[in-house]
């Protein structure tokens, strides 16, 4: 399983609030047993969903110089679902940010029907080359997969 | 500027959102580690909650001192040296140091993070310039 919790950002304003939608398909094999014959999308990774979105937005305001960790979740609420078919779409919003980290709130929703609301509290942790080489995979790989060209995928990049 | 009252209900309002605790639980002595539960992440969390409570900035390490253990002439054997509490004293006086000189085992420094602790820092803060 690859861990990218987010299809594409579709908005992204620098430092603000940015944009990102998952599109959920049954060919997911965590759907299969969460649960068996009734695939919902588990809470835990719409968490991990509205994270990377908030996450990379915190970083990219910090020009990546840092190593941004989820460190605490202050309020969690779920309101519905996700299923194999529906499209979630992620908006995070910058609260706070500062060198040391950062305060972010996220929405998740299907259309106009709510799904989630989060509040996440991000570490900024000093740069080191062993530590950060995952977070720069990530974001590379991301890039090369077009996640980060903002924009509708028919559209092409904006 | 807010009475001593109306800092003391924002800073246990904040507690409570920061930490998940009762706000019954929140008293003037408690201690943010060993009665609230605080873990180390949350200092940032009740750093954020405070600045945009109260609008003040709180820069790094002033409400909550870090690597004050590491140095060696503060830090001696596990007891915080006459220079220690010296340093303390300045770079903590919002905190209760008499107490804690005491008895100045290095593990007893979480204890000086009580909720009064903040409430006076804020009120310092308010009152203008560094606590």
């Amino acid at each position: 399983m690859r861990w990218f919790w987010i299809d594409r950002f579709v908005e992204f304003n620098r430092g603000e609030t940015a944009r990102a939608i998952k599109n959920v398909t049954l060919a997911e094999d965590h759907l299969h047993d969460h649960f068996p014959g009734y695939p919902v999308m588990p809470c835990s990774l719409i968490i991990e969903g509205m994270a990377q979105t908030g996450g990379i937005l915190l970083a990219e305001k910090l020009n990546f110089e840092s190593l941004v960790v989820m460190a605490k979740i202050p309020k969690a609420v779920f309101h519905s679902w996700a299923c194999p078919g529906d499209t979630l779409v992620y908006d995070a919003k910058i609260l706070d940010a500062r060198e040391d980290g950062g305060i972010v709130e996220c929405t998740a929703r299907i259309g106009e029907r709510p799904v989630a609301e989060a509040e996440y509290v991000f570490a900024c942790l000093p740069n080191s080359q062993s530590k950060t080489a995952c977070q720069e995979n990530f974001l590379k790989t991301m890039q090369l997969l077009g996640a980060g060209d903002v924009g509708p995928a028919a559209a092409g990049p904006n | 500027m807010p009475t001593a009252d109306e800092i003391y209900t924002k800073v246990r309002d904040t507690l409570v959102d920061a930490l998940g605790v009762d706000d019954d639980e929140v008293t003037p002595e408690a201690t943010l580690v060993g009665d609230l539960g605080a873990e180390s992440i949350d200092f940032l969390d009740i750093v954020f909650r405070l600045e945009k409570n109260f609008s003040i900035k709180i820069p790094r390490g002033e409400l909550f001192p870090e690597s004050l253990a590491a140095d060696q002439t503060l830090v001696k054997d596990g007891v915080v040296t006459p220079q220690g509490i010296a340093e303390l004293r300045t770079r903590m006086s919002h905190a209760d140091i008499d107490k804690f000189a005491k008895n100045p085992k290095v593990e007893n420094i979480q204890e000086l993070f009580t909720v009064q602790m903040i409430v006076n820092f804020v009120q310092k803060k308010l009152a203008g310039g560094a606590a």
